[in-house]
């Protein structure tokens, strides 16, 4: 009953939006390029099968092994550049470069590398989500206050020590944070890498039904990756919430 | 002036816990020095203040004696040992209560412990007498953030405690709590320290709370620090606050506060 009436604002002008779209496309009346949400829903339904046997695993795998190398790869560098300061002037204006390189139209590129497998989708998957858990990670870890970290010097503590009792527990909430941002950027990816060159996956899908001029054909898979997005992000939400049981009385 | 006098002579005594033997400090090789030839020697068990106004040094000092910093010249010993490795071997309390709010008040008190992997030589029974002689029981598995000021010093004070160090530096520990709070704070520092048998050393800019705690109160009154000012405070314990009233207290205080008021006008002008 909370939760309903905490996203009640949100909910009344989801309901406006579909309920104008709705009529809006009643009125336009195209349907292989205008589909009606529930005409959506529908379709949805009737690809249900396709959909959830095949392009949502394929997808799905996708995200998760390209969320997989994002955690690693970002957070190795993230405690590398902390820990050693030369690798942090070396990679970190890098790191920050390499986001003006339009990533999106450098995927073709992947495509001719690795082919239409898995790893051209992983790849672009990596290069979109990886940054901003590296970053958030490196912030997290440069966060700690100067006085804790003097405190605990003079209770004796290593650096080991002083990582792991401080620098860990202090980056974690920064973390989620990159997390959360990187999840909902996975879905991206991941869709992006399947236009370019897949046999299966939801973007593909989408993508194959816009040649076919079935238009709500195009929209089913798009609303099932925006839910995909959604469980994601909630799932790190919950993760996070967890992690942080001293935060709920604050 | 009769309560001042200098700074006793410098030989290494077993009876001295702490002392500071010739001292030059400055942050740095072009900036101006912090602290000249500073002598000074605490003993076993006294109860030490360091008074002086702000930005006066008395931040440097102490963190020369937790080892923060070492000296640019002279020594810093500590229980009869000169070493430029004192990291560990003091219980610092610092100003703000800086307790990890991740951990419950348990295991914020026994950070030291694991830090000097002691934490199976500490019985956990002992620990937990601890918490409830502070005050703290029915607490243990509480975070920081639903504590109180006041108790927030207390988990602060307990993990300076179990560093297992002899000698506490205390760094304004009161000085964020308002001020029903800290006399109370103040009259629990003294029975504590009755019964704890600890040499407390401890830093404040308040003349009250200076004169109620202390056996000693050493004045920082120069720029460079050569020589820290002493004053001995004539009241026996168990002291009250009310005692601060009495007429040869206030004249104490009158002096001291002179004498900080001094070295302030002088920097002004």
């Amino acid at each position: 009953m909370k939760l309903l009436k905490s996203y009640f604002p949100s909910i009344l002008i989801i309901l406006f939006l579909f309920i104008s779209w709705e009529i809006g496309a009643y009125l336009v009346n195209q349907t292989f390029i205008f589909p009606s949400p529930l005409q959506i829903l529908i379709r949805l339904w009737e690809l249900k099968d396709v959909l959830f046997l095949k392009h949502l695993p394929a997808t799905l795998l996708i995200m998760v092994i390209g969320l997989l190398i994002s955690i690693i790869i970002g957070v190795s560098l993230a405690v590398w550049m902390n820990v050693n300061k030369s690798v942090e002037k070396a990679f970190y204006p890098l790191l920050i470069a390499s986001q003006t390189i339009p990533i999106i139209a450098l995927a073709p590129i992947f495509v001719l590398w690795f082919g239409y497998s898995i790893w051209s989708k992983v790849v672009v998957t990596v290069l979109i989500t990886f940054f901003p858990i590296t970053v958030n990670t490196f912030d997290g870890l440069r966060s700690i206050k100067k006085e804790l970290e003097e405190l605990l010097l003079t209770m004796g503590a290593s650096k080991k020590e002083i990582f792991l009792k401080l620098s860990v527990p202090s980056a974690l909430p920064f973390f989620y944070s990159g997390l959360k941002v990187a999840v909902t950027l996975s879905v991206i990816g991941a869709a992006i890498g399947e236009w370019l060159g897949a046999q299966a996956g939801l973007g593909y899908f989408s993508r194959r039904m816009m040649t076919q001029f079935d238009g709500a054909g195009v929209f089913a898979p798009i609303v099932l990756l925006a839910v995909v997005g959604i469980i994601l992000f909630l799932f790190v939400t919950i993760l996070e919430r967890i992690s942080f049981k001293w935060r709920k009385t604050e | 002036m009769v309560f001042f006098v200098k700074g006793r002579d410098t030989a290494i005594d077993k009876h001295n816990v702490l002392q500071f033997a010739k001292v030059d400090f400055q942050y740095g090789k072009n900036s101006s020095l912090v602290l000249e030839g500073l002598n000074f020697t605490i003993t076993d068990g006294e109860f030490v203040s360091i008074i002086g106004p702000s930005g006066s040094g008395k931040s440097t000092i102490f963190r020369l004696i937790t080892g923060l910093d070492n000296p640019t010249a002279g020594n810093v010993i500590i229980n009869g040992t000169i070493s430029n490795k004192r990291l560990g071997t003091i219980g610092y309390m610092p100003q703000q209560d800086l307790l990890l709010p991740w951990r419950t008040v348990l295991e914020n008190v026994t950070l030291p412990l694991e830090i000097k992997g002691k934490n199976r030589n500490v019985p956990k029974d002992q620990v937990f007498t601890l918490l409830y002689e502070f005050g703290l029981k029915g607490f243990e598995h509480v975070f920081p953030t639903k504590l109180s000021g006041g108790m927030k010093q207390r988990v602060s004070f307990l993990r300076t405690i179990l560093t297992g160090s002899n000698i506490l530096l205390l760094d304004e520990p009161f000085s964020a709590l308002d001020a029903i709070t800290r006399l109370s704070m103040q009259e629990w520092l003294l029975e504590m320290w009755g019964k704890l048998q600890k040499t407390i050393l401890f830093i404040t800019h308040d003349v009250d709370e200076a004169l109620l705690l202390s056996d000693r109160i050493l004045v920082i009154t120069e720029n460079p620090i050569a020589n820290l000012k002493e004053l001995i405070v004539p009241l026996p314990r168990p002291r009250r606050i009310r005692d601060l009233a009495k007429p040869d207290l206030v004249k104490i205080k009158e002096q001291l506060i002179e004498q900080l008021r001094m070295k302030v006008n002088h920097e002004i002008t």
